[in-house]
């Protein structure tokens, strides 16, 4: 019987060292782990290429490095840093909204809605012209110009318009038609 | 009277509202002066032969030391021939050249007059201690945190390459490609040394 508590014993110490290891060791990251963050950062080396992409032996290096800090149970926030503490921010895929930076989250959307205000101006401005027709034995309509083919002085209803000097010059190149 | 009439109509062009004149001439000209300044700056930054080298700050990696200090400033090194070598672990060419330049380090330290930097250019910790270990490199070594080394040299073209820093802290040669021997290093950092010696 104490024979058994001694078998027993030793063997429950065995398995609690075992366990004990296989809770200590972490995962081997796998390769869509470190891609997900190396995707986020680009080769300082070879510019403008993704990390999780390039295929120079220094990206195979920092990709194994990410994956040996991952292993370390190092946080995504924490690699990206020590990334950016090495080799600078222009690793990032994404800069930080710091400095001079500010102007690639600021100049797009700012360019974008100068665009559409011109464009609504633009609009506008066409709808107030109007189109070029020439309507024959047709009432005139009280808001456009009209031109005699007589050649006669304007009679137009919009009064702003009346001294308009290209309206003075086209009625000139029609009368010279005429 | 004729009662057959053509109606015309007239395109009227407007100019555009001053203020959305002023907004985009602003626009532009905001991005105008932007663009000239980091043009101005990275014409600033090209360091030339015979330029005097802005102050630059290397903390050396476990294992090395200018003395006691675990960091030097170029500062710290006026009066003294300062040879700066950027090199990876990655790259090739700077291992034909690692043990020529270890070698022309352990001649030129008697005299005292000379120190070489190595400063380790985008690379990884462990590999980089790895390559020291391999050829036995024995000045002091730092990695260039940020590229802000290579950025104040310019060095955009790649590693290896070497810069000899006169005692009056002026750019006196770049050499852009590895060394071959240490006959090739010797005699740049001989005139230097016996310049220094002539003024004391």
């Amino acid at each position: 019987m104490k024979r058994l508590v001694w078998i027993l014993g030793i063997l429950l110490i065995f398995l609690a060292f075992a366990t004990g290891q296989a809770y200590a060791q972490q995962p081997t990251p796998s390769d869509d782990q470190v891609n997900a963050i190396a995707s986020q950062l680009f080769c300082p080396v070879c510019e403008n290429t993704p990390l999780d992409v390039c295929p120079t032996e220094a990206c195979q290096q920092w990709r194994e490095l990410i994956r040996q800090m991952l292993a370390q149970g190092k946080s995504e926030a924490d690699i990206k840093q020590y990334f950016v503490d090495h080799y600078g921010a222009r690793v990032l895929s994404e800069p930080p909204a710091t400095g001079l930076n500010w102007l690639v989250y600021i100049v797009p959307p700012a360019a974008f809605l100068v665009g559409v205000f011109l464009l609504y101006l633009a609009f506008r401005t066409w709808k107030q012209s109007r189109p070029a027709s020439v309507i024959a034995d047709t009432p005139m309509q009280p808001e456009w110009k009209t031109i005699p083919e007589s050649g006669s002085s304007p009679k137009t209803t919009d009064s702003t318009e009346e001294n308009d000097e290209y309206i003075a010059r086209l009625e000139e190149e029609l009368r010279k038609q005429s | 009277m004729d009662q057959t009439r053509q109606t015309t109509s007239v395109p009227v062009r407007r100019p555009l509202p001053f203020r959305a004149q002023l907004l985009v001439w602003s626009a532009l000209l905001f991005l105008l002066i932007i663009l000239g300044l980091s043009v101005a700056r990275s014409r600033n930054t090209i360091l030339g032969v015979g330029s005097k080298v802005p102050e630059f700050s290397l903390t050396f990696m476990d294992g090395y030391n200018f003395g006691s200090a675990k960091a030097v400033k170029l500062s710290d090194l006026r009066g003294k021939v300062v040879l700066v070598n950027f090199w990876a672990t990655w790259c090739t060419p700077c291992q034909s050249e690692a043990a020529a330049l270890e070698t022309a380090w352990r001649s030129s330290q008697p005299s005292g007059q000379v120190v070489f930097l190595g400063v380790d250019y985008v690379d990884t910790d462990t590999e980089a201690r790895a390559y020291l270990a391999e050829f036995d490199i024995s000045y002091p070594n730092g990695p260039d945190l940020q590229t802000r080394i290579s950025q104040l040299f310019n060095r955009n073209l790649g590693v290896p390459e070497t810069y000899l820093i006169d005692q009056q802290g002026i750019l006196r040669s770049i050499q852009i490609v590895p060394f071959q021997s240490v006959g090739q290093i010797q005699p740049l950092i001989d005139p230097c040394s016996r310049e220094i010696n002539s003024w004391t």
